[in-house]
């Protein structure tokens, strides 16, 4: 296992640089999905009629294979890193509007009556009640979507270096080192479950009322 | 539009449909790949959820095994079986089975525990075995969840059977990867335009196949 954490001088960066650059490239996309889908979920919430063809688009845009996304990009916004992240947003947004509204609607219409007695507005029942009944709907969407694009950045690899930890998988074939392959794989697969793990507390800490047991 | 002018181009050259590198021998091996992955993916994860689901034990486990599953990324997966088990399509069906796995255990048992449990009491009471419980009531009942599992595993292996191109291999992901090193940007924009309609066909038969054995009853307005 000598020089598993020998980083190629190609990739001009540090194992630690590529860990902070796939989690940008991972995250900020999610964080963007979750941004956009908010109110895209209200609205499915708000009128009923839209929830369904929405639907239908959101299960269209993730039929498209992240490769192809990428490269049909490349046109637009060359091989940089806003190619990766842009299918990765459209992914996390595609998760995260049937969890969110899913989570929105199973909030009991007693309790919004009782809110709307206690005098809430609109605005402050979707903030103090609907949202936060809706968090552990909505914390299982956003593990769902960290993951799979925490994973899918390596694929970014295949338009010029832009897949972060992913890069050590072609220089693993380059410099026949497969010990940066498995580094690659292992410490993926690492940060993907932390970034699991953390979600699944920050579920526990915005939801004292949840049993502890249902870690699902 | 670019893109539209490059789609027209590839699909308009008729270089491109015929011989080992035209459009239907490279979409049929795409489907052998994944129908051969969909294929292990269901044999592993279905037995597996039904009988979790039905007893509802094991819940836990499951989740963490499909936490691990989705959390391995299948690009670096492939490439390092390339290189530990060399060429070949193996490398390729392990990514792909670990990656529609987790989505058809969870779905299954997801779907077997939500099955409303007094027809199944009912069924229990009427002297039904256990065995014609689970797949006389609980299967019809829970199958367009299941189903909607078997979808997203299915449309996933589409999509990422394109990276068999990486290994070597053929598939879609031959006009891609090509193109890209090659500079053809006519044949990438092909590839990716024939692995999004073949996804899209995927979403259509499984739409189908629901439309053919959810039972009447059983459909949701």
């Amino acid at each position: 296992m000598s020089g598993f954490f020998d980083i190629p001088s190609d990739l001009q960066n540090t194992y630690f640089g590529l860990i902070g650059l796939h989690l940008r490239e991972a995250l900020i996309p999610v964080l963007a999905g979750l941004l956009v889908s908010l109110p895209i979920a209200q609205l499915c919430v708000r009128f009923r009629w839209l929830y369904p063809p929405v639907l239908g688009v959101t299960t269209i845009l993730y039929a498209i294979p992240s490769l192809a996304f990428f490269v049909v990009l490349i046109d637009y916004t060359g091989q940089t890193e806003t190619t990766v992240m842009i299918p990765l947003a459209v992914y996390s947004l595609v998760v995260l509007v049937p969890a969110i509204v899913d989570g929105v609607r199973s909030v009991p219409a007693e309790t919004l009556a009782a809110a709307t007695a206690m005098g809430l507005g609109p605005v402050r029942r979707y903030f103090q009640v609907q949202l936060p009944i809706a968090v552990p709907a909505i914390i299982a969407g956003l593990r769902v979507a960290t993951v799979s694009s925490i994973s899918l950045v390596s694929v970014g690899m295949l338009i010029g270096n832009q897949g972060a930890l992913g890069n050590l998988l072609n220089d693993a074939n380059l410099y026949h080192r497969p010990e940066l392959a498995v580094n690659s794989v292992v410490t993926t697969a690492v940060l993907a479950i932390l970034a699991d793990a953390f979600l699944v507390l920050v579920r526990r800490v915005l939801t004292p009322w949840m049993p502890k047991e249902s870690t699902r | 539009m670019n893109v539209l002018n490059f789609i027209h181009a590839f699909f308009s050259d008729s270089s491109h449909w015929h011989g080992y590198d035209g459009i239907p021998a490279r979409v049929w091996e795409h489907i052998q790949y994944s129908l051969e992955a969909l294929g292990y993916a269901a044999l592993i994860g279905l037995p597996v959820g039904l009988v979790t689901g039905h007893y509802g034990r094991g819940g836990n486990t499951l989740a963490l095994i499909a936490t691990a599953g989705r959390a391995l990324p299948s690009f670096g997966l492939l490439v390092l079986m390339f290189i530990w088990l060399g060429f070949g399509l193996l490398p390729v069906m392990i990514p792909l089975v670990i990656l529609a796995v987790p989505p058809i255990l969870v779905t299954t048992y997801e779907a077997l525990r939500s099955v409303d449990p007094s027809p199944v009491d009912a069924a229990r009471g009427m002297g039904m075995t256990e065995s014609r419980i689970l797949f006389q009531v609980e299967l019809p009942v829970a199958l367009p969840l299941i189903l909607s599992g078997l979808r997203s595993a299915a449309i996933q292996i589409v999509s990422t059977a394109t990276i068999a191109a990486y290994v070597s291999l053929g598939g879609l992901g031959r006009y891609i990867i090509d193109g890209l090193y090659q500079k053809n940007y006519e044949k990438v924009v092909g590839g990716a335009t024939l692995v999004a309609a073949m996804a899209l066909v995927t979403l259509g038969i499984f739409w189908a196949v629901a439309r053919l054995t959810v039972s009447p009853g059983v459909r949701r307005s």
